[in-house]
């Protein structure tokens, strides 16, 4: 099958080898990748920060982008999220009957890596080789969003040579938010600080999530405060093998 | 709308009250214990409900219908509490509410109240308006009365001195009920509390109080509680005042049985509360011979008119999408400077009295969505939250000062940017180029402009050489060659 990857403009930027890392997986399992190269942001920080008439274009232009793709899949259940539950609601708010049969049409295509694999593709077992202590943070949008439920956990577990240690109120938000880390920074250290401390106290290596915007904040905290715990999203994980 | 019209102080912004609240030891510790002990409480006599989903359904039907068609309902309402011998009072503000509460009291010639728990009186200051006409309430419900006596505002709606702990109410009792040898056992500062408002039960005359529920079909009012403080309000006096915001109608009888099992474990985690007084204006010999219900709007109606904040009105005031909340945990009730706090007074507070005037509170969360998860009503507070920051920004922009803060002019040059390939890989490599000042071993640690924000407390991780783009294209071209 091709399989049409949504990178998200904010792993194309700061996080490549989680990209490189769902190309690995997808074509090790036979499928063929398609990157459409006029993908850019699908206007998640614009719309969830209020600038509705900015994100506009930038929804219609990924809807252009990708219409044509039977099967798209996003190393960030956050994105997915967007393009799932808010496009929707901004092509009513921007009254365009059109956008919004097209949305109807093209959401249910639009997956999260955890979400194929296990749920499309009916896989638990990757191939992976991981021999690292690791734990896993279930990002807000991943299972309140778009609802991937234990898909991850059940990916991980599967994954040869791994420690695998359940996170203490890993439900709970690790305070990112968006813009919500900049205009609320106080607030969102302080859950951070909990987040933090429940990680540290697994004793992992490694903490894994299905969304980099949530790790690029609990890694820069760790990275701060010089835990010796390092993040890695899922697919990374996944990618990884005994020939690496 | 004028922001005096809703309880809600013009304080600074959310971010610089909780910041101030944050740094407060006793406050973090009381807010952690308390809401973590609810919210373990309310998960457990919820998953003992194997049809609690379409309990919440259903709930978002009946509240649902109720908006849809509120102006029949509410008038059936009227005409049946008048024949039931009540009397109906109408009031668009907070303001004329007062006027008429305070003119009810003051034909009793009564100079004390007794007041039953009540967030729409708090949302309204009766307490002040009162005080202003010489008048005394004495608020009966133990939290509402310790906050009274601490001149303090409410910091949770259903716990309103949640962010005390027993030590600091007992030094509070001891000082304000004359008790130098009063211990911080539960059982006594219950027992104080329970020796001081007696006295005002026997002998105050008349009382106000809210409403959980009125019922259109019957003319019927309900209030739920824990203490029966409020019951002894609502059966002892000669005169009854009760004050209801007018989305709290339901309209049949029946209704109230979904929403008796919504409610009572929605906030406080139990099976079924303590008390539930339900009454139909008055019979003789028993009970208040005079009842008064305020229909409140204050602002409703307004909210009633936008399709997406509408929902906001089926809310029956449970708190469980405050006890969840990770910002709210953090920061205590006061941070959001209203009477309601946490999700719910992040969307109810700006619609109430405009977005202008509450500006920050729309953005007081991380959209995490605990809130929705767990709300009896299947209120989308994410989604409504969304859509009042859209609200914010279309304000802000229609002042041409708007669009030149850093905010605005980031998000438009951003904007430009995704909207073309070009641009978005040229700003890529800008991004690259531009950090190279600040970034050490991969990281930086103290970014320019608004990423200071970030780095102050994280690290920020550099733009690595390649993006995955070029990585993409550089292999196929790789793999073209071979």
């Amino acid at each position: 099958m091709t399989i049409a990857l949504f990178i998200t403009c904010f792993n194309d930027t700061l996080f490549p080898n989680t990209g490189k890392a769902v190309v690995t997986i997808l074509e090790r399992l036979g499928h063929q990748v398609a990157f459409p190269e006029e993908q850019t942001c699908c206007g998640q920080m614009h719309f969830n920060t209020g600038y509705q008439s900015e994100a506009l274009p930038l929804i219609k232009r990924f809807v252009r982008v990708f219409s044509e793709y039977e099967c798209i899949v996003s190393p960030s259940a956050s994105c997915v999220g967007m393009v799932r539950d808010m496009y929707q609601y901004a092509a009513e708010v921007a009254k365009d009957k059109g956008l919004a049969a097209e949305v109807k049409a093209l959401a249910p295509r639009v997956y999260e890596l955890s979400e194929l694999l296990v749920n499309k593709l009916g896989l638990v077992d990757v191939g992976a080789y991981y021999p690292h202590r690791v734990t896993y943070h279930p990002t807000c949008h991943s299972i309140r969003g778009i609802r991937v439920g234990d898909a991850p956990e059940q990916l991980l577990r599967a994954v040869r040579g791994i420690d695998y240690v359940p996170l203490p109120a890993a439900e709970e938000c690790c305070g990112f938010g968006g813009t919500f880390a900049i205009k609320n920074a106080d607030t969102s250290m302080a859950m951070l600080s909990d987040k933090m401390r429940n990680i540290t106290g697994t004793r992992a290596e490694v903490c894994v999530a299905a969304d980099n915007s949530c790790l690029m904040h609990i890694g820069g905290a760790l990275h701060r405060q010089r835990t010796g715990v390092k993040i890695a999203h899922l697919a990374e994980v996944l990618a990884s093998g005994e020939q690496a | 709308m004028k922001p005096d019209s809703v309880i809600i102080e013009l304080s600074p912004e959310f971010s610089v009250g909780a910041k101030q609240a944050l740094q407060n030891t006793q406050l973090r510790r009381n807010m952690g214990k308390a809401t973590q002990t609810i919210r373990a409480k309310r998960a457990t006599v919820v998953g003992e409900l194997p049809n609690w989903e379409s309990l919440r359904d259903a709930g978002e039907r009946i509240k649902a219908e109720t908006m849809a068609h509120l102006d029949v309902y509410i008038e059936r309402l009227e005409k049946n509490i008048q024949a039931a011998g009540g009397t109906v009072h109408w009031a668009s503000t907070a303001a004329q509410a007062n006027e008429i509460v305070t003119k009810l009291i003051q034909a009793t010639k009564s100079k004390h109240i007794i007041k039953v728990k009540s967030l729409t009186t708090d949302e309204i200051r009766l307490n002040e308006a009162l005080e202003a006409a010489g008048i005394t309430p004495i608020e009966t419900d133990l939290a509402e009365l310790i906050i009274q006596l601490a001149h303090e505002k409410s910091s949770h709606i259903l716990v309103p001195a949640i962010h005390k702990n027993r030590s600091e109410i007992r030094e509070l009792f001891q000082k304000a009920m004359h008790l130098p040898d009063l211990t911080d056992e539960p059982k006594e500062l219950a027992a104080a509390a329970r020796t001081f408002l007696r006295e005002k039960f026997m002998t105050v005359k008349v009382a106000t109080s809210g409403a959980n529920f009125a019922i259109a079909e019957t003319g019927s009012v309900c209030v739920v509680e824990s203490e029966g403080n409020g019951r002894m309000c609502l059966t002892l006096p000669d005169v009854l005042i009760t004050v209801m915001g007018i989305e709290k109608i339901l309209p049949r009888w029946e209704d109230l049985g979904v929403f008796m099992q919504l409610l009572p474990r929605s906030s406080t985690g139990e099976r079924m509360n303590p008390y539930t007084s339900i009454w139909t204006g008055v019979h003789p010999g028993d009970g208040p011979q005079e009842f008064h219900i305020v229909l409140l709007d204050n602002g409703r109606t307004q909210v009633l008119g936008d399709s997406v904040g509408r929902q906001t009105l089926h809310c029956i005031r449970c708190s469980a999408c405050i006890n969840i909340c990770p910002v709210y945990e953090r920061t205590g009730g006061h941070a959001y400077g209203s009477v309601y706090p946490g999700p719910i007074g992040a969307i109810l507070t700006p619609q109430l009295v405009g977005t202008e005037h509450a500006a920050s509170l729309p953005y007081a969360s991380s959209l995490c969505g605990a809130c929705y998860d767990v709300c009896p009503v299947k209120i989308n507070i994410p989604e409504v939250l969304v859509h009042l920051r859209g609200r914010v920004v279309r304000e802000k922009h229609s002042h041409v000062s708007g669009w030149l803060d850093p905010e605005s002019i980031g998000m438009s040059g951003l904007g430009q940017v995704f909207g073309n390939r070009m641009a978005y890989e040229g700003a890529q490599t800008m991004g690259k180029l531009a950090q190279w000042l600040f970034v050490h071993d991969g990281y930086i640690e103290n970014g320019p402009g608004p990423l200071g924000a970030w780095t102050a407390m994280r690290d920020l991780q550099a733009i690595p050489d390649q993006t995955f783009r070029q990585w993409w294209r550089e292999r196929n071209e790789h793999d073209d060659h071979a």
